[in-house]
């Protein structure tokens, strides 16, 4: 290394350092803490120091019964806000990857939901749910008698879904539209060529085009929706009949309203497994299909 | 039996006329836009209107989308018997200051990790990066017993034993969103993409640096600037877990906080309520409008071009 070459290093590493040492101690650190607590039985609560209790922690988190509902709970969850959200959201992109006037405006009215937290989202749908509210109404036009959404382990999850679909609209119709503007227009024009309607377009060239895009988001909204936890505290509190426990939500109660911190941190280690494992399986799964 | 379909239908057809057959296409396409755009945005419309609903409309059956005697006496209440001023203050103090420091280091340490050069540069980037996608649950409980072990604050003695540390204060809400990780994967995209050439023919001018950085390359980028600033400003205002967690006392607790107790003491006030939410997005909303479309873009940079 030249002096040149020295001082230009001593001064990137005076660049890197305030964001290395923040990330270092409030990211790295608490991870490999929060591995060794699910060591352990520590509870705050509890008189005496915390014992090491091995993996032993982790054999009762995968036999807990409490554990694994919660599991498919979340899987619901996200499954079925993905399930909803997705086609909406492409068919959103479709319809606003056009120039009409306002365009501007109207897709950042779409996207708003995205930068509202969802503590308030949750007390705006409070509303629409409520025994007099929007939806309720919806159905006495039609005469169908009111319904408790948030109080009945039927409706309890659903409604949740929907609030949530609801709120991943925007992002995703942001994401799609990005990805159908970036399909070559040669495609289409070649399929018009060979005769394609509408339909055989938009399965034949929209859809492939737009794979690597539904991989990311795929990820992007399972990583985040299996980490729900928010909107279920305040609407649901996990209940009815813990029919919206969702893992998050299993693991605050066991942290800090049972104080078990051992406990609660081998069960966040599983879901953190879970979660990678369920992210690298989609993505491997999706760019397979593209090779074939 | 379906040619004559086709030549009925052909028939029934105009002439093709580009010039006049073209029109009305986008503008049914405005209508459909626009429409759809005001379904999906009924939930903020219904929330604007109970904002500004007197008692007796609020709880009427069936609601009307227009209040027929609009009042601002929710806000009026919100803002004098409720302990909302003070949470809004303390959710601008916290996203304000996060969104300074999270721009401060993500900038820094995005343009060293690609346009400088030290010894193990991606190795540590990456190893960084590779933390974004822990889940926020495993970095809670640790970080919990962190913040309250943090000598000599709180009534700590020097080992971070015997009082509360840092808990139930404004620091540690700040704490997890002071510079995220994904902020220094973004800054760095950005300045990958801008060219070396600068920063050479500056050196050849003989400029240190922090000032080749500061001079050349901060002003010209101001995108990711502004979607650093947003990004981290909304992360930081719609936590809830992590306040939920640290902040025991009104005096420092944030906005979904509040809104959070206003749900959990009894019988739910929509009126007041609405107005609450309202004034809780708005701050949020006016920060996205000014700086839509470099927050659209930062979404769509780690996807489309990554």
């Amino acid at each position: 290394m030249t002096r040149q070459q020295r001082k230009r290093a001593v001064a990137a590493l005076l660049f890197v350092a305030p964001a290395t040492l923040y990330i270092l101690i409030f990211f790295v650190v608490p991870v490999f803490y929060g591995l060794g607590l699910s060591f352990t039985d520590y509870n705050p609560m509890a008189r005496g120091a915390p014992d090491f209790i091995g993996l032993q922690g982790y054999r009762e988190v995968l036999a807990s019964e409490r554990f694994w509902s919660s599991i498919g709970v979340t899987l619901h969850y996200a499954l079925g806000s993905l399930a909803l959200a997705v086609p909406i959201a492409l068919a959103l992109a479709m319809l606003v990857n056009t120039q009409v006037a306002g365009i501007t405006f109207f897709r950042s009215a779409l996207f708003a939901p995205r930068v509202v937290a969802l503590v308030a989202v949750s007390m705006i749908w409070l509303w629409l749910y409520s025994r007099d509210g929007f939806f309720n109404y919806l159905l006495d036009l039609v005469g169908i008698d009111a319904v408790n959404w948030l109080n009945n382990p039927d409706t309890a999850i659903w409604s949740l879904i929907v609030m949530r679909a609801w709120k991943a609209l925007g992002q995703n119709m942001i994401l799609f539209l990005a990805g159908l503007q970036s399909v070559p227009p040669h495609l289409y024009e070649a399929a018009k060529v060979d005769g394609a309607g509408r339909w055989q377009q938009f399965r034949h060239v929209t859809l492939p085009s737009l794979r690597p895009i539904m991989t990311y988001v795929v990820a992007v909204n399972l990583i985040y929706l299996a980490q729900s936890f928010a909107e279920v505290y305040i609407l649901t509190d996990g209940g009815p009949l813990e029919s919206t426990r969702v893992v998050n939500m299993l693991i605050y109660q066991e942290a800090f309203q049972y104080n078990r911190l051992g406990q609660a941190s081998a069960m966040a280690f599983v879901l953190f497994v879970l979660i990678f494992g369920l992210a690298y399986f989609n993505i491997r799964a999706m760019t397979k299909k593209k090779d074939e | 039996m379906r040619a004559p379909v086709e030549t009925r239908a052909a028939r029934s057809r105009p002439a093709p006329d580009p010039g006049r057959g073209r029109w009305p296409r986008p503008s049914l396409r405005f209508v459909a836009v626009a429409g759809v755009t005001l379904v999906v945005s009924l939930p903020f419309l219904w929330m604007v209107s109970l904002a500004f609903k007197p008692p007796e409309e609020v709880f009427a059956y069936p609601p009307e989308l227009l209040p027929r005697n609009p009042t601002l006496e929710n806000f009026e209440y919100v803002l004098q018997s409720t302990n909302l001023p003070t949470a809004l203050t303390n959710s601008l103090v916290v996203s304000g200051v996060v969104s300074v420091t999270s721009i401060a280091g993500a900038t820094l340490a995005g343009y060293a990790f690609t346009r400088l050069q030290f010894p193990g540069r991606d190795l540590l980037f990456y190893f960084l990066i590779s933390v974004a996608m822990v889940p926020v649950v495993v970095q809670v409980i640790p970080l919990f017993l962190i913040v309250q072990n943090i000598p000599l604050a709180g009534g700590n003695d020097l080992l971070g034993q015997g009082g509360t540390g840092l808990l139930d204060t404004r620091l540690a809400i700040m704490l997890p969103h002071l510079c995220h990780p994904l902020m220094v994967f973004l800054a760095r995209q950005y300045f990958m993409d801008m060219p070396s050439e600068l920063a050479e023919s500056a050196r050849v001018d003989g400029a240190g640096e922090a000032r080749i950085f500061f001079n050349v390359y901060l002003p010209l980028a101001r995108p990711i600037v502004a979607t650093i600033a947003v990004l981290a400003f909304v992360g930081a205002w719609e936590d809830f877990l992590w306040p939920l967690v640290v902040v025991s006392s009104p005096e420092v607790e944030t906005l979904p906080l509040l809104l959070d107790r206003f749900v959990g003491s009894g019988i739910i006030q929509f009126g007041p309520l609405m107005a609450a939410t309202f004034l809780a997005i708005l701050p949020v909303l006016v920060f996205f409008a000014l700086n839509q479309r470099h927050f659209m873009s930062g979404l769509t940079s780690g996807s489309v071009k990554g």
